[in-house]
C-alpha cells in the first residue's frame, strides 16, 4: 500500500506543479508563451520512459532507492528548475529580433522539464515494479492527479504562487519516505524519518520562504512602479489572477482610453488595479457628484448613452467601475455589472470604497460575480444597453497574445443571446482597441451580423452601427431598425467628439474617414463588403481571419492566416512585424519541436532494446495503441474541458471540476478494468480480446451522446445555481472518465504479461502523446472545431481497439 | 541568404573585428560604415513604403542626421554590436530605443524645419533626441523614469548636442515655458492625448505618437493641427500592406 500512497502524492504534486507553473509564468511572462513552456516542458515524461526504459534493470533491482531518489530530485528541481528558469533572460517580445531568444527558451523548457522528469520517472519504475497489479498503480496514479489539480486550486486562495511553489516539495519527500518505510530496513525506516522530517520542516517553513518573482519589465506593473512616488498599497491573490493595487501620486496614471482630442478635462485621481502584473483597470477618485465622471463622455463607448433615456444598463466586466461610473454620469436608471474576479469587487467596494464613492453600493448598482456569458445566459431580466467595453489590455491585445484563448463572449451564439436580453430598441454595445489594419472592428461586425441572420433577422444591415475613435472601436447592435433621429444624434456625437463614423444604415462615402483618417476607408469598406453579397469572397481574400467565433470555435482572436506569413516576414525591416498575428505560429512551432523531441523519445530506447535482445514482434503495435490512447484521451478531456467551461461559465470551477472529475473517475476505471479484464480471461477466445473493445463502445456512444444533447440540457439547466450544476456535470463526466480509464492500463497489463521491458517504453509514449495533444487539440479546434476534436478522439480510441484485438507484445 | 542577412551578418563580423583589433579612430570608421550601411537599407526600404507614408524618399537632413548619431553610444554596452541592425534594443527599465527605420519615418513624418523648436515626450535613451537635435534648432525632452532622464541628459551632452535639453518628470503637462512648439513627438505610451500637449502645438504643426507596445509599433498615429487650430489625426502604417488581396 505504502508504494500505492508515494504514487498518489508523487502525481498529485507533479499536476499541482504544472498547474501552478501556468499561475507563475503568467504573472511573470505572458500566458500564452506560459502555455508553450509547459507543454514543453512535459515532454519531461516522455523522456523518463525513455530513461527507464533504457536502465530498467539497474532501476528494478533497487526499486525502493530508485524510486526515493527520484521522488527527492523531484522535490529539489521542482523550486529549483523555476528558480533557475527565472534567471534565463529570455524575453518572448524579441523572439522575432534576437535568434538567441531561441536558445533561452529551450533552456527555459529543458529546466523546466526536469522535475516533470523525475515525477515520471517514479511512476515508470512503479509500474515495472507492480507488473501485476498495472490498474491498481494507475488508479493511484490518476487519484493523485485529480486531488493534485483541485488542492493547487484550494490552496491558491489561501496561499500566493510564489509561497504555493515551496509547498510542492513536501509531497515528493513523503513519497520518497513511504517508499522508503516499505522497504522495512532500519537504515531505511531511518531515511525515511528524516524524509518526513524534511517534508514537515519545509511545509512549516513555507510562510517565510517566498520566491522572488521576476516580472518581466515589459509587464505594465512592472512600468507603473519606475513612476517616481509609484507605491504598491494592496495585493493580493487568488487562483483567478495576482492582483496588486498601485498608487501613483505624484505623476497620476489618468486612464482614459482613446478619449477624444477635443475635450481637455483631466480625469480625476486614479488607482491602478494590475491583474497578473499587466491587465489593468483603474479605480477613480468619485465624490459621489456625477459631473466628476464627465471626462467619460469623451470616449466611444458611450455613444449608446446618448441614444438612450435613463436605461437599464447590463455592464459585463465590470472591474475597477469605470464603466458603473460612466451608467451612474448618464443617469442610468438601473445598472446590473457583472465581474468575474470577488476580489476585484472587494476591492472597489470596500478597501477603496471611499476613494471609489461607494459607487458598487449605489442603490441603482446590484454587482454580480461571475462571468459574462454565463451570466447573460442565465438571466431573465431584460435590459436597454448591455455593455462590454475593452476587456483585455492594448499591450496583450496588440501582441496578439489571445489568440490562443477561448473566449465565449465574442462569438455568435453569445451575440445572440445578448440580443435576446435586450428591449424593443435596446443596444448591445462592444468596444475594442483600434487596430490598424482593421481586425477586431471587422470580426465584430461579421459576428453581429452572423448572429442576427440566425436569430431570423430580415435585413441585419438597418440594425449596426459601428465608430471608432483614434484608438478605440465601438460597434452596436440594436433591437430594432435604427431611426434617422438616432442616426442624427449618433451623427452629432461623433462630430462633436471628432470621432468617425464607419457604418450606419444609409451611410455615404461622404461621411465616413473624416477626422481620425487612414490611407483607404477599410474599416468602412469591409463593413460595406460584410454587408453585401460577396461577405464570404470577401472574408477569404481579407488577410486577417476574420470568420465570426462561434462556441466551437471559440478563438475570436485568432486573425492569423498562413498565406500572409511570407509577406509579413518579408517586410520586417520596415516595421512589419506587428502584421504578424505571431501566437498562432508559436503554437505550430511548439507542435513540430514537440513532434521532434517525441521521435526521438519514442525511436531512441528501440534501439537499446532491440541490442538487450529485448525485441518483440508486436513493438509496432504497443507503440501505436499508447500513441492512440495517449492523444485521444487528452483530445476528449480538452475537449469536454470547453463544453463544461460555457456551463459552468466560470473557467476556473470548470477546469478544476471537470479535470479532477475526468481523473478521479478515469481512476476508478483503471480499478475496476482489473476485475473486468479477469472476468473477460476467464471467458477467453473473443472475450479476453475485446476488453478495450467495449470500453471504446462506451466511449463512443457516450461522447457522441454528449456532442448531441449536451447543448440542450445546458439550455435547461444553464439558469440553476452552480451548487446544482457542479455535481450535474460530474454527473455526466463520471461514466464516460470511468471508461476511459481502462484502456491503458488493459494495454499495459498485456505488455506486462508479455513483453514487460516495454512498460517504460509505453509509458514514454503515452506521456509524449499527451503534450502532443494538448497543442494538437488547440489547432484542430481552432480550425474544426472542439465537436470534431471529440470525433478524433473516438476514431483514435478505435483505431487502438483494433490494435488492441491481437496480443500486443 | 539575401542582401540584408548579408549585410547584418557582414556588420557583426566588422564589429567583432574592430572590438579587437581596432583603435579608437578606426572604431569610429567602422561604426560609420555600418551606420551607411544602415542608412542604405532604411533608404531601400522607404522607397518601397513610399506610398503609405506620402512621400518617396526621405529628406536628406533626416538620412544625414541618422547616418551622423552614433547609435551605439545609446545602447547597452553588450548590445553594441547590434546597434547598426534594423531593429528596436532593449535598454533596460523596460523600455527600448526603436527600429531606426521607425525613427527615421517618425522624424520626417514631422515635416519640422530647420529653425522649428520640437517638443518629445519620453526620452529614453535619448536617441530620437539626438536625431532631432541634428535637424532642427532646438528640441526639449522629457523623461518620466529619473534613471533613464539623468543618463540621457549626460549622454547627449558627451556626445555635444548643446540644442537639446532633459528634463524628468510628468510629460502630461507639456513643458509650458517653453511652448508653443512646431512639432511634438509622444514616444511614452499614453491611454489618451493629453490635453496641454494639444494646446503647445502650434497652428499647422504636428505631432506624432507612435502606437504600439515595447519592440513593436503597430501604427504611428500623425496629429495635424491645422491653422485655424482645428486637429485632424492620420493614422499611418509604415509598412506598405494591403489588407485585401487582389480582386476589385
Amino acid at each position: 500500500m505504502l508504494p500505492h500512497l508515494a504514487v498518489f502524492l508523487i502525481s498529485a504534486a507533479a499536476l499541482a506543479y504544472e498547474i501552478l507553473l501556468m499561475r507563475l509564468l503568467g504573472i511573470i511572462q505572458w500566458h500564452h508563451f506560459a502555455s508553450m513552456i509547459i507543454s514543453l516542458a512535459l515532454l519531461g515524461f516522455g523522456a523518463s520512459g525513455t530513461f527507464t526504459a533504457l536502465a530498467q534493470k539497474r532501476l528494478l533491482d533497487h526499486f525502493h532507492f530508485s524510486f526515493a531518489a527520484a521522488a527527492v530530485l523531484f522535490s529539489i528541481t521542482a523550486p529549483a528548475s523555476f528558480a533557475a528558469a527565472q534567471q534565463i533572460p529570455f524575453n518572448p517580445l524579441e523572439i522575432l529580433w534576437d535568434s538567441k531568444q531561441f536558445l533561452y527558451l529551450v533552456a527555459v523548457y529543458l529546466i523546466l522539464s526536469l522535475p516533470f522528469f523525475f515525477a515520471a520517472t517514479c511512476i515508470s519504475i512503479r509500474f515495472m515494479h507492480s507488473r501485476q497489479s498495472i490498474h491498481r498503480v494507475y488508479l493511484f496514479d490518476l487519484l493523485g492527479a485529480g486531488f493534485g489539480a483541485l488542492g493547487i486550486i484550494l490552496l491558491l486562495f489561501l496561499l500566493d504562487p510564489s509561497e504555493c511553489l515551496s509547498l510542492i516539495s513536501p509531497p515528493g519527500l513523503f513519497a520518497a519516505a513511504m517508499v522508503c518505510l516499505d522497504r522495512k530496513t532500519s537504515r531505511s525506516v531511518k531515511a525515511a524519518l528524516i524524509l518526513f522530517l524534511a517534508g514537515i520542516l519545509i511545509a512549516v517553513l513555507i510562510p517565510f520562504g517566498r520566491t522572488g518573482l521576476r516580472i518581466s519589465e515589459y509587464k505594465g506593473l512592472y512600468a507603473a512602479l519606475r513612476v517616481p512616488g509609484a507605491e504598491v498599497i494592496r495585493e493580493s491573490s487568488s487562483p483567478l489572477g495576482w492582483i496588486t493595487v498601485v498608487n501613483s501620486p505624484v505623476i497620476p496614471f489618468r486612464h482614459v482610453p482613446g478619449m477624444s482630442l477635443n475635450c481637455t478635462v483631466e480625469p480625476p485621481e486614479q488607482l491602478g488595479i494590475f491583474i497578473d502584473a499587466d491587465s489593468f483597470t483603474p479605480v477613480t477618485r468619485y465624490r459621489g457628484n456625477p459631473g466628476e465622471a464627465a471626462y467619460l463622455d469623451c470616449v466611444s463607448s458611450a455613444l449608446p448613452f446618448h441614444l438612450l433615456d435613463r436605461p437599464s444598463v447590463l455592464i459585463l466586466g465590470a472591474g475597477g467601475g469605470a464603466d458603473v461610473l460612466l451608467a451612474l454620469y448618464h443617469q442610468a436608471s438601473s445598472i446590473d455589472a457583472v465581474e468575474l474576479d470577488p476580489e476585484v469587487v472587494r476591492l472597489v467596494r470596500e478597501d477603496f470604497g471611499e476613494f471609489a464613492g461607494h459607487i458598487y453600493a449605489s442603490d441603482r448598482v446590484t454587482m454580480h460575480i461571475g462571468e459574462g456569458r454565463g451570466f447573460v445566459a442565465g438571466t431573465h431580466r431584460s435590459y436597454d444597453l448591455i455593455h462590454v467595453s475593452l476587456l483585455d489590455s492594448f499591450h496583450a491585445s496588440a501582441a496578439g497574445g489571445f489568440a490562443m484563448s477561448e473566449s465565449y463572449l465574442y462569438t455568435v451564439e453569445a451575440f445572440q443571446r445578448c440580443m435576446k436580453r435586450l428591449r424593443p430598441g435596446g443596444f448591445l454595445s462592444i468596444t475594442r482597441w483600434l487596430r490598424i489594419p482593421p481586425r477586431d472592428s471587422l470580426k465584430l461586425f461579421a459576428t453581429a451580423l452572423a448572429a442576427l441572420e440566425r436569430s431570423g433577422t430580415d435585413r441585419p444591415g438597418l440594425r449596426l452601427a459601428l465608430v471608432r475613435s483614434w484608438k478605440t472601436c465601438t460597434l452596436l447592435v440594436k433591437n430594432g431598425e435604427f431611426t434617422p433621429r438616432e442616426i442624427e444624434i449618433m451623427r452629432s456625437f461623433c462630430e462633436s467628439r471628432s470621432f468617425d463614423i464607419d457604418y450606419f444604415p444609409g451611410i455615404t462615402e461622404e461621411e465616413v474617414n473624416r477626422f481620425n483618417v487612414t490611407d483607404e476607408p477599410v474599416i468602412h469598406e469591409g463593413a460595406m463588403a460584410l454587408l453585401g453579397p460577396d461577405r464570404i469572397e470577401f472574408m477569404d481574400r481579407y488577410k486577417f481571419n476574420i470568420q465570426p467565433a462561434s462556441d466551437d470555435r471559440p478563438y475570436f482572436f485568432h486573425f492569423f492566416k498562413w498565406r500572409v506569413l511570407p509577406e509579413v516576414l518579408s517586410l520586417k525591416g520596415r516595421g512589419g512585424l506587428p502584421l504578424m498575428e505571431w501566437t498562432y505560429p508559436i503554437l505550430v512551432m511548439t507542435l513540430v519541436q514537440a513532434l521532434a523531441a517525441s521521435l526521438i523519445l519514442i525511436i531512441l530506447p528501440l534501439f537499446f532494446l532491440h541490442s538487450a535482445g529485448g525485441r518483440t514482434s508486436g513493438e509496432v503495435r504497443i507503440g501505436f495503441y499508447f500513441l492512440f490512447l495517449g492523444l485521444a484521451f487528452l483530445f476528449m478531456e480538452i475537449a469536454f474541458i470547453q463544453k463544461f467551461i460555457l456551463f459552468l461559465s466560470h473557467p476556473l470551477y470548470a477546469v478544476s471540476v471537470v479535470l479532477s472529475s475526468f481523473l478521479v473517475f478515469a481512476g476508478l476505471g483503471s480499478s475496476a478494468s482489473g476485475r473486468w479484464s479477469g472476468f473477460l480471461c476467464r471467458r477467453g477466445g473473443w472475450a479476453s480480446r475485446s476488453a478495450v473493445g467495449v470500453a471504446v463502445g462506451v466511449i463512443a456512444v457516450l461522447s457522441i451522446a454528449y456532442l448531441a444533447l449536451l447543448p440542450s440540457v445546458f439550455e435547461k439547466t444553464m439558469a440553476m445555481s452552480d451548487w446544482a450544476k457542479i455535481p450535474l456535470s460530474m454527473a455526466f463526466i463520471a461514466p464516460l472518465a470511468f471508461f476511459m480509464g481502462m484502456p491503458f492500463p488493459l494495454g499495459l497489463s498485456r505488455v506486462a504479461d508479455s513483453a514487460p521491458h516495454f512498460i517504460p517504453w509505453a509509458w514514454g509514449i503515452n506521456g509524449c502523446a499527451s503534450v502532443l495533444s494538448a497543442v494538437l487539440a488547440a489547432l484542430l479546434a481552432i480550425h474544426l472545431g472542439f465537436a470534431m476534436v471529440v470525433g478524433f478522439a473516438v476514431v483514435l480510441y478505435a483505431m487502438a481497439a483494433l490494435v488492441f484485438w491481437k496480443p500486443l507484445g | 541568404m539575401n542582401r540584408k542577412g548579408l549585410l547584418q551578418s557582414g556588420a557583426f563580423l566588422v564589429w567583432v573585428f574592430v572590438l579587437a583589433v581596432a583603435a579608437p579612430a578606426q572604431q569610429e570608421d567602422a561604426y560609420r560604415g555600418l551606420r551607411a550601411g544602415l542608412i542604405e537599407e532604411i533608404r531601400a526600404d522607404v522607397k518601397l513604403t513610399s506610398e503609405r507614408i506620402g512621400r518617396a524618399r526621405l529628406t536628406d537632413r533626416v538620412l544625414q542626421a541618422m547616418l551622423k548619431v552614433p547609435r551605439h553610444e545609446f545602447v547597452p554596452d553588450r548590445l553594441r554590436p547590434y546597434a547598426y541592425e534594423n531593429r528596436p534594443l532593449p535598454i533596460g527599465f523596460g523600455q527600448t530605443i526603436s527600429q531606426p527605420y521607425i525613427v527615421a519615418v517618425m522624424t520626417d513624418l514631422m515635416d519640422a524645419s530647420e529653425d522649428a523648436t520640437v517638443l518629445e515626450v519620453g526620452t529614453g535613451s535619448g536617441y530620437q533626441a539626438a536625431v532631432l537635435a541634428e535637424c532642427v534648432k532646438q528640441v526639449y525632452s522629457i523623461e518620466i523614469i529619473e534613471e533613464l532622464g539623468r543618463e540621457a541628459a549626460s549622454r547627449l551632452e558627451r556626445l555635444g548636442y548643446r540644442n537639446v535639453e532633459v528634463r524628468t518628470g510628468d510629460g502630461y503637462y507639456g513643458w509650458k515655458e517653453k511652448a508653443p512648439f512646431d512639432a511634438i513627438m509622444v514616444t511614452a505610451a499614453a491611454s489618451h492625448i493629453p490635453p496641454p500637449l494639444i494646446e503647445q502645438l502650434k497652428p499647422g504643426g504636428r505631432m506624432i505618437i507612435p502606437i504600439g507596445s515595447a519592440f513593436m509599433t503597430q501604427h504611428l498615429m500623425l496629429v495635424e493641427k491645422d491653422p485655424g487650430s482645428k486637429i485632424k489625426t492620420r493614422q499611418l502604417l509604415p509598412v506598405a500592406f494591403v489588407p485585401l488581396t487582389g480582386g476589385h
